[in-house]
């Protein structure tokens, strides 16, 4: 059994009345902190593009201009990490999946966000569709910074932030469900906050 | 966020493997790299405790502590060998050496 | 896939703080008692663990700045933001206890049969480590020459000036201050890169053991840099400090 620390405050609880806004197991932040499994990329814009994939084929692609002319929206949600972390009233602006996987045929039951760095996230096609995801490239009232997945990053949010994934160059359209690269390494295939799906098996 | 190197988780390792490891020698098993564990690069703001060679980049050693209990990945690790003096770095094939995931 | 999931071994114990002593604006060092300390290597770092009344607990590494045999010490830098050392270096104080594990490491550490000569180059806090190798040497009564380049970003920044300039012989020490200079500076400007290394380094045909302690960036630029002069990289030995959220 641990001394408590004499005065040691840490991360705050949720905003008094809100309570029922913060998932359990969660701190509310006033920060954003950068959490990262590898180096941050650096792909100029003039070589980035977004692409749906299917089977080692690209379906349909968007350099940054094409992406960019694509309708926008700005979404105010709150994000829960499973590090234990969640910040609230987070305002994001970007593209919504709906409007990127409308251009193509599809008839699948999942997709696996891949992005430069190799950083890999599956998800069912259900929980990226009718709303519920956007591709942003801007947070709060600028851009994406690199640190935070700038250019462009998945936003998932009622998902643990993992399933964001960083750095998103595309959506690779798949039949089965299999790991990226938590899920790989024992965290939980769809990760509920609200059920604290954190690992493989809770 | 920059990245830390194999001395921020001597404790972990301590943990994990039940010996001082920092001075080990490590040979990465995508490129061959060999160095000790505290010259790899090290991303610990995550999820989990991400372990990359130095000279290529990939993956070498995943940590997941889930439910209190720590999971370490090797996969990506061609051999770990025992430390030998501090100096040295610990490179003594012929004595305790770990074979991990798969030669390349 | 192999897994092997393992139980620790390295336990946690409780010490005393017996003083807490302002180095700058921003450090300080925390004397700690421990009863049964098992003892540690100079370069060695311990794990510090803070709990709230809640439960919530937050861990961090410190490098050990007192000698092997000394009462055991730690520096500790307040980083921006950080959530441990602004406690430990605004709100700890002599009577409180620490909850504490190590020491750890078995490659950053010397001792005075690893000889030398000996380069230490500090980037910031990194110079802590450096200073546990230097009291070591002066404890041990080692003749074994040694350059501490010592990079900061102001004078007032720099800790432990007093012990540097006086209390070691065969101890060169040069400072580089990269932010500003007090009025007459006559030391090193800026930050490290090859010139100044080519000129307060040990020439690498006098075999010397480096050890480099600071934040990634600094670390970084001056391995590659002692590697261009000439330094074999196993006699180079590095230890990274996060500069933001590690600590």
């Amino acid at each position: 059994m641990s001394p408590v620390s004499r005065g040691f405050r840490h991360l705050h609880r949720a905003p008094a009345g809100q309570e029922d806004r913060v998932p359990p197991g969660q701190y509310v932040t006033d920060g954003f902190p950068v959490l990262s499994a590898g180096p941050t990329p650096h792909t100029p814009l003039e070589r980035w593009t977004f692409s749906i994939t299917q089977g080692g084929q690209t379906r349909k692609s968007w350099t940054w201009q094409e992406f960019r002319a694509l309708p926008t929206e700005t979404v105010t949600v709150d994000i829960h990490c499973v590090t234990r972390w969640s910040k609230l009233d987070t305002v994001w602006q970007g593209v919504s999946v709906d409007t990127l996987l409308d251009q193509v045929e599809h008839d699948v039951p999942y997709v696996m966000a891949f992005c430069d760095g190799g950083y890999t996230t599956n998800l069912p096609i259900q929980d990226v569709t009718s709303g519920q995801a956007l591709v942003t490239f801007g947070y709060d009232d600028g851009p994406l910074e690199s640190e935070h997945g700038g250019p462009a990053r998945l936003l998932v949010p009622h998902l643990y932030f993992w399933k964001s994934a960083k750095w998103v160059r595309g959506l690779d359209l798949r039949d089965h469900n299999e790991p990226g690269f938590w899920e790989t390494y024992g965290y939980h295939m769809y990760g509920d906050p609200w059920k604290e799906q954190r690992y493989a098996g809770d | 966020m920059d990245a830390l190197d194999g001395n921020v988780i001597g404790g972990l390792l301590i943990d994990v493997f039940g010996a001082e490891m920092t001075a080990a020698g490590s040979t990465c098993g995508t490129c061959g790299a060999t160095r000790p564990v505290a010259e790899l690069v090290v991303y610990r703001q995550a999820p989990g405790i991400v372990v990359r060679c130095r000279t290529c980049g990939n993956v070498v050693m995943v940590f997941v502590t889930r439910h209190g209990v720590t999971g370490i990945d090797l996969s990506g690790l061609a051999s770990l060998s025992e430390p030998g003096s501090a100096l040295s770095g610990g490179q003594d094939p012929g004595h305790g050496c770990l074979r991990t995931g798969t030669p390349k | 896939m192999e897994r092997t999931a393992v139980r620790g071994r390295l336990t946690w114990q409780t010490a005393a703080v017996t003083s807490v002593t302002r180095e700058t604006a921003s450090v300080v060092t925390i004397q700690l008692d421990l009863p049964d300390w098992p003892g540690h290597r100079a370069g060695q770092h311990l794990e510090v663990r803070l709990t709230a009344d809640d439960g919530y607990q937050a861990e961090r590494e410190y490098s050990i700045a007192s000698a092997p045999g000394e009462p055991l010490a730690i520096t500790v830098e307040r980083l921006e933001g950080g959530e441990v050392s602004p406690y430990l270096t605004e709100e700890l104080r002599a009577g409180d206890e620490l909850e504490l594990r190590g020491p750890i490491g078995g490659y950053f550490v010397w001792e005075p049969g690893d000889g030398g000569p000996l380069l230490l180059l500090a980037g910031g806090s990194g110079v802590v480590p450096l200073r546990s190798i230097l009291r070591h040497r002066h404890r041990a009564g080692s003749d074994v020459p040694a350059h501490l380049l010592y990079s900061a970003r102001t004078w007032p920044d720099v800790i432990y000036c007093d012990e540097l300039d006086k209390d070691y012989d065969h101890l060169q020490v040069s400072y580089t201050l990269t932010r500003s200079q007090p009025p007459g500076w006559t030391g090193y400007t800026g930050r490290i890169n090859q010139a100044l290394l080519a000129e307060v380094a040990w020439p690498a045909e006098a075999r010397p053991l480096a050890y480099i302690c600071g934040p990634t960036s600094f670390v970084e630029t001056a391995a590659a840099e002692l590697v261009g002069l000439g330094y074999p990289p196993e006699k180079v030995k590095t230890e990274r400090f996060g500069a933001t959220g590690g600590h």
